[in-house]
């Protein structure tokens, strides 16, 4: 409704302005508008004439106001004719221009070509217009089993501030299902296809609404906000992160879900839903995730050659019209693909857009994040960007990561091409971090050795301070005696096993010479403890335990002349061959002192202990 | 042990020979220590691998929300936080609530970490807390049992934690629970009470406290500690075990831990108010008592001491008789006489299933069965009465506190499942005593009989039997170095004095052990059937650790004949709460599901897992086993935009809202009394086939479960309850499906606008007068 009375407006306009500002001729135009997908491009092909005197170096493109809002993406190629790749065409520059005594609710856009055009030259070249949210739904709620129906408006005729000679128009649907379109003359419709045209001898900005309503069941996939975070490491990783917010942009679901219908008839009962996205990934990409603030979501699939990665990731649930989502994609990608040298300046060479197939996206925000110590940043994109710089704080890092963002709305697949980041790097600031983690870790062991090795009391001359270490001396040498005593035990211990020995084997020789082995060790040890007694007679803080110690040496002694006697009677009774109980009985009344000392030195040791 | 033995090697490089043999076992202890720590962290981290890096169940959310509030907004902002997106419409004060020990823990470390610009997520430090301080809870396992029984012991019982299956059920990655670092304040607070019971020094009384006060601002089983801490002071009084030192370690815990308590928040003064803590406080006055006469005793002659007790046990008894008549008044006055449900469900086992179905309803409050022992503890179980028995060989204070420790944990178990957590470090502790006790005896029978041994008794003697064994082996190793060391002066005088303490026990029980030698062969297979049950445990650990315990419950997975099989459902409700609806609309669902719900759809619920207000869940529960239109009368006295229920009969998940809404039944008729449990049982049944009530078939749950489930198969074949469903076709007038997973595991349906509810505009105003004013007084509570 808007528009058509807007075209109104624009014949009037028209009608009043009607001279042209040149005397270029449109002596052909063809137009194809593709309505296969959410995406609307017209692809035109202008042929231009010169019919004035004066060389024209300018070719001006009028857009309607509200179209020139939806329009995304514009570029001009000369035309090569049909043999050729489209790629290789050369671009022609396009500016946007501000004619004067143009009607105001026309954005105009000039082309400048290659070269002047004398009075009666012509030139052909393409324009490619790419335009988003062009594709208003109608109704603008529908339930699960209704099917999308899209409205497209434009003019059956090329608005044109030149005279516009011959021209054609058709529209390529997604489907031959069409609810409505207008009807004008030299209006056919083949299939999926409509045809306006052709129509001669139209005077400049000829205007004529044509509505066309069709079923579209395309993913309506937009991202209401992309940021791509390119993180470059010169350690051999570039790691892309995407987060997107995602929306179905088309009509918006009413009523109730239900999953059974959705399983059970998933093309008639949600067919305006779509289910996956797929993503073309770079060639080698690695260590692809898919995840959302809540964790992984697990419905992904990689497939991947030697040419392309493909991703292809279904969100959380079925996106109906109005849903939305949100999630991150993030992929690393080999470094020497991307990075190159040029003149002493490394250059990053990477796509600007989402890898998205067929995505809208509404505000687009890339940040390149360059490795900590990148100076001399400048950034070359092949169309006008909004770009800042910021820090990013990132791995141990001192000042921060240069950060180049660059921020672009209304972006579509054809934005996706590269853009190129120059900046100056020094190799050995790469080292920086793990020198400083080196020498981190090496000054903490350093501070430990020291610690460990060095006497941090406060003061060393306090009577405290030597009582205490004197104190610790005469620990040290208690415990020596216990240690002694306790290895004498130990010794004791031995005979009595070389005893049961005796009893089992009846090698009386080996016995002996075990008496003889601890004998010798036990007047070593008893050679031993003597200095140490005397320190502790010397030493004043060991008054309250000397007796003590006395005390233990002295049982321990008397302990040990009771070992040897025991043993030399049960060995003598084996050498007299007498009886098991026969020595039995004589040891018994030894044994019994025996087990009564042995309880007062373990009790005596454990008095010291405690102390 | 064999320290005597290895330094009678050489007289004049005895002191050298010493100290390198020191350093040497210092280094082994240390690095099996270090070693200790990456078993405990990596065997938790079977989650991560085998799921994702993700927050766990129902509490952790909770924290993990709680700590992302404390990132964004600072602790101030966090003591203050009111939380309007919970409990609507009365909302929670979280701050003063919650247990801020986890929460802070986790903060600081991210903090600490952001400081350092290492930019970790709250999510990632979250997932790791847990496995971090189960490093670090076995490590103070190693300082307890060392303080205990010895570097030995110490090492086996680390060994022990780090993979006791209870503990591992608690502490995966990402079971952000306050358990996962409440277990290790547990343990770290008894080994500091431990080590200032043995050194007496004010130093670890005062980290003891400040142990305890972490402890306290980490989990509500502190109150174990401060039960458990004075009946073995009781212990030590009753049999004649006093000294100065038990006073150090006492009173000041007492003191400074009351006071420090009395801080967090959620404690307040319940620190001094509730009956928990009067037991600590009686045995304070006790421990003066007896202080007291012990010093009175010193200075009077036997005689004049006599006639003192006569006289004053007589006023004594009077006034104690006074004090505890009051007490008892004061208690008795109290509703639930001073104790919380929860802890007196744990002195009456029967005390939850009788009076507070919301306690019960809860499965970890049920009391286990023996297959969970075994499940839990494994071969732990048989060795803990080993390790009594040697903790009583000899009986010092700090084994006298292991087995108290051991057999109050065995009780509570017995009571509540969840406590089984509280048992595992005890079992260990006693386990690793056991152990360690047994490698000691029998590597030293073998010593003594082998040939070649007895006669050299050299250095060799620990590397022979290091050689025969491994892991357990290596721990008798580094005991004798560790003993070695102690025979050292060394630089440092405190740590002189605290190895000093230790060595009494040790060294007297080997003492007495030395005389007991068993033969070769004995010995010999029992050191190898001890390495088999070692073997046994540790398998069986890392199976529970990998199979049993790694789920994440919000993933689940199942294996088919064409491979892995992922349900994803709960997340996908959430994500699709959080993205398709309005940030204030209301979620109802029964409690469960609350914290999950606030946390991943960012919504807020009605109620959620902290169970505060019995009312308000009794309501979501009225509303769940009501008809239709009183269900939608009540959600929309609430305010409630979506109702959320989990609906397991398509794929089998058996624990959904089906099988709770006995419990919702229960809860809510406890206080709504029109809703009777027996109008939903058919012969003392739950069943929802066709031998179902009407009033089951009729009531929301069933319906908002059910709706056209039998358009599936046609049958309507529950999964769950093996049976198809009771009423098949029926229509829902008062909510609409909105969103519905994908295996159905989670229906979120919509409250209808009230319009919608009203046929025929001339009965309009009758008849919504008449709902409105009689319909409402009767059915919906909260009017």
């Amino acid at each position: 409704m808007e528009i058509s009375r807007f075209g109104l407006l624009v014949f009037t306009i028209a009608i009043l302005a009607s001279p042209a500002i040149s005397d270029l001729v449109l002596s052909k135009v063809d137009r194809r508008i593709y309505l296969t997908s959410q995406i609307v491009r017209i692809s035109s092909s202008l042929k231009v004439e010169n019919g004035g005197p004066e060389m024209v170096s300018e070719v001006l493109l009028a857009f309607p106001e509200l179209q020139a809002k939806k329009l995304a993406y514009l570029m001009a190629t000369q035309h090569e004719g049909k043999g050729k790749a489209k790629n290789s065409a050369a671009a022609l520059p396009v500016e946007v221009a501000s004619p004067k005594d143009m009607p105001p609710a026309l954005t105009f856009y000039s082309v400048s070509l290659p070269k002047g055009l004398a009075e009666g030259d012509s030139f052909t070249f393409d324009v490619l217009a790419v335009y988003t949210h062009a594709l208003q739904p109608i109704p603008e709620q529908i339930t699960q089993a209704d099917i999308q129906l899209v409205v497209y408006q434009e003019s059956a005729y090329y608005l044109s501030p030149y005279v516009v000679k011959v021209q054609s128009l058709s529209i390529k649907l997604p489907d031959s299902r069409i609810e409505s379109y207008t009807k004008l003359e030299n209006t056919k419709i083949h299939g999926s296809e409509i045809k306006y045209g052709p129509y001669e001898n139209l005077p400049a900005f000829s205007y004529s609404p044509i509505v066309v309503h069709f079923e579209s069941n395309e993913p309506f996939a937009v991202a209401q906000e992309l940021v791509r975070e390119i993180e470059v490491s010169h350690w051999g990783n570039v790691q892309v992160t995407e987060h997107y917010k995602l929306v179905h942009g088309g009509a918006r679901s009413k009523g109730e879900f239900s999953r059974l219908d959705f399983q059970a008839r998933p093309n008639l009962r949600g067919a305006s839903a779509f289910r996956y996205l797929v993503a073309n990934l770079p060639p080698r990409a690695h260590s692809v995730y898919y995840r959302d603030e809540i964790g992984n979501i697990s419905t992904s699939h990689l497939w991947g050659d030697s040419k392309k990665t493909e991703l292809l990731i279904e969100p959380r649930y079925p996106m109906f019209g109005g849903w939305k989502t949100a999630f991150t994609v993030g992929y690393g990608l080999p470094l020497q693909d991307f990075l190159y040298k040029l003149e002493g300046k490394r250059f990053l060479n990477i796509t600007f857009s989402s890898p998205m197939v067929e995505l809208i996206i509404d505000t687009l925000i890339v940040k390149v994040v360059l490795p900590e110590g990148s100076s001399d940043i400048s950034v070359s994109a092949p169309f006008p960007v909004k770009q800042w710089q910021e820090a990013k704080i990132s791995h141990l890092d001192i000042d921060g990561r240069p950060v180049v963002v660059l921020e672009k709305t209304n972006v579509v697949p054809e934005h996706n091409q590269y853009f190129q980041v120059y900046y100056k790097f020094n190799k050995l600031s790469m080292l920086r971090e793990p020198l400083m983690l080196i020498s981190g870790f090496f000054f903490l062991f350093v501070a430990c050795i020291v610690y460990m090795h060095a006497d941090i009391s406060i003061s060393k001359s306090s009577a405290s301070y030597l009582a205490k270490q004197q104190w610790e001396e005469v620990q040290g040498a208690i415990q020596q005696v216990q240690n002694i005593i306790s290895r004498c035990l130990t010794t004791h211990d031995k005979l009595e096993a070389s005893l049961r020995d005796l009893s089992r084997t009846g090698d009386v020789q080996a016995c002996k010479a075990a008496r003889k082995a601890a004998d010798g060790l036990l007047k070593e040890l008893s050679k031993e403890l003597k200095p140490l007694l005397t320190f502790l007679h010397s030493s004043p803080s060991a008054a309250q335990i000397l007796p003590k110690v006395e005390e233990l040496v002295a049982k321990e002694r008397e302990l040990q002349e009771k070992v040897m006697a025991k043993h030399s009677t049960v060995v003598d009774g084996y050498e007299k061959k007498s009886g098991a109980r026969d020595i039995e009985n004589r040891v018994a009344l030894q044994q019994q002192k025996l087990t009564a000392l042995r309880q007062e030195v373990d009790d005596l040791l454990e008095f010291i202990d405690d102390i | 042990m064999s320290a005597p033995e290895a330094s009678s090697a050489a007289v004049p490089t005895l002191t050298t020979n010493n100290t390198l043999r020191n350093a040497f076992g210092g280094v082994l202890s240390f690095f099996i220590l270090l070693l200790i720590g990456v078993l405990a962290f990596s065997i938790r981290l079977f989650s991560v691998i085998k799921y994702e890096s993700v927050i766990h169940e129902f509490d952790p959310y909770f924290n993990y929300r709680v700590t992302q509030f404390l990132t964004k907004n600072g602790i101030y902002e966090f003591w203050n936080w009111f939380d309007d997106r919970t409990w609507y419409p009365l909302g929670r004060v979280i701050g003063g609530t919650v247990y801020p020990g986890l929460t802070l823990t986790a903060g600081t470390i991210w903090w600490l970490l952001n400081s350092l610009n290492i930019p970790l997520s709250v999510e990632t430090v979250c997932v790791f807390t847990a496995p971090i301080f189960s490093a670090f809870a076995s490590w103070a396992t190693y300082l307890l049992t060392k303080e205990v029984k010895g570097a030995g012991a110490g090492l086996t019982a680390a060994v022990l934690l780090a993979m006791v299956p209870s503990y591992i059920s608690r502490s995966v990655a990402g079971s952000y629970d306050n358990e996962a670092v409440a277990i290790f304040a547990l343990i770290f607070t008894f080994y500091l009470y431990i080590k200032t019971l043995n050194t007496g020094s004010l130093f670890y009384a005062t980290l003891n406290s400040i142990a305890y006060f972490y402890m306290v601002c980490s989990w509500g089983g502190y109150t174990f500690i401060i039960n458990l801490i004075p009946m073995h002071v009781l212990l030590c009084i009753v049999t004649g075990r006093y000294s100065s030192r038990l006073y150090i370690a006492y009173a000041p815990l007492v003191v400074l831990g009351t006071l420090l308590a009395a801080l967090v928040p959620v404690v307040g003064f319940n620190a001094v108010m509730t009956s928990e803590h009067f037991a600590s406080f009686l045995v304070f006055i006790i421990i003066h008592v007896v202080a007291l006469v012990y010093y009175i005793k010193g200075i009077l002659s036997p005689k004049m001491f006599k006639v003192a007790v006569t006289l004053v046990v007589s006023v004594g008894l009077a006034v104690c008789c006074a004090v505890i008549a009051v007490l008892i008044a004061l208690v008795a006055s109290s509703p639930t006489k001073g104790w919380s449900g929860r802890s007196l469900s744990l002195l009456d086992p029967t005390y939850a299933s009788k009076y507070i179905p919301i306690i019960a309803s809860v499965s970890e409050h049920q009391p286990p069965t023996w297959p969970s022992y075994f499940m839990d503890i494994n071969v732990l179980a048989f060795l803990v009465p080993a390790g009594i028995i040697a903790c009583f060989l000899p009986l010092s204070d700090a084994s006298s506190f292991v087995v108290l420790y051991i057999v109050t944990s065995v009780y509570f178990s017995g009571v509540m499942v969840r406590l089984m957590l509280v048992l595992a470090p005890a079992a260990c502790i006693t386990s690793g005593i056991a152990l360690s006790q047994a490698f000691d005896v029998f590597t030293r029978s073998i010593k003594f009989q082998l040939p070649g041994v007895s006669s050299k008794t050299e250095v060799d003697a620990g590397e022979t039997s290091s050689a025969t064994k491994e892991a357990q082996n290596d721990a008798v190793k580094t005991e004798k170095a560790e003993e070695t060391s102690k025979d050292r002066p060394s630089r440092k005088s405190k740590k002189k004095e605290r190895e000093h303490v230790e060595k009494p026990s040790t060294k007297t029980k080997a003492e007495k052990k030395r005389l007991l030698a068993l033969p070769l062969e004995a010995s010999v297979i029992s050191l190898l059937l001890l390495v088999f049950l070692g073997a046994f445990y540790v398998v069986h650990c890392v199976w529970a650790a990998a199979e049993a315990y790694s789920a994440p419950s919000i993933v689940l997975t199942s294996h088919s004949h064409d491979g892995l099989h992922v349900f994803d459902d709960f997340r996908e409700a959430y994500a699709w709460l959080r993205h398709n609806t309005d940030v204030d609309d209301k979620v109802a669902s029964w409690w469960d599901y609350g914290y999950q719900t606030t946390a991943m759809a960012n919504r807020t619920v009605i109620v959620d897992n902290n169970t505060w207000n019995n009312t308000h869940i009794a309501t979501v529960g009225t509303a769940m086993s009501s008809p239709e239109k009183a269900a939608w009368e009540i959600f929309h006295s609430l305010d409630v935009k979506y109702v959320l229920v989990v609906f397991g009969g398509l794929v089998g998940y058996p624990s959904d809202d089906i099988n709770k809404f006995l419990w919702m039944v229960r809860i809510g008729g406890g206080v709504f009394p029109h809703i009777k449990e027996p109008d939903y049982l058919r012969d003392g049944q739950y069943r929802i086939d066709s031998q179902a009530t009407p009033t089951m078939l009729n009531c929301l749950m069933y319906k908002l479960s059910y709706y056209r489930f039998v358009e599936t198969d046609g049958k309507g074949f529950d999964r769950v309850r093996r049976t198809e469903i009771g009423k098949k076709y029926f229509k829902l007038t008062h909510f609409e499906e909105v969103f519905t997973t994908h295996h159905w595991m989670v229906r979120i349906y919509k409250l209808k606008p009230q319009k919608n509810r009203i046929r025929g505009k001339t009965k309009k105003s009758k008849s919504k007068t008449s709902s409105k004013s009689s319909g409402t007084r009767k059915k919906n509570p909260w009017l």
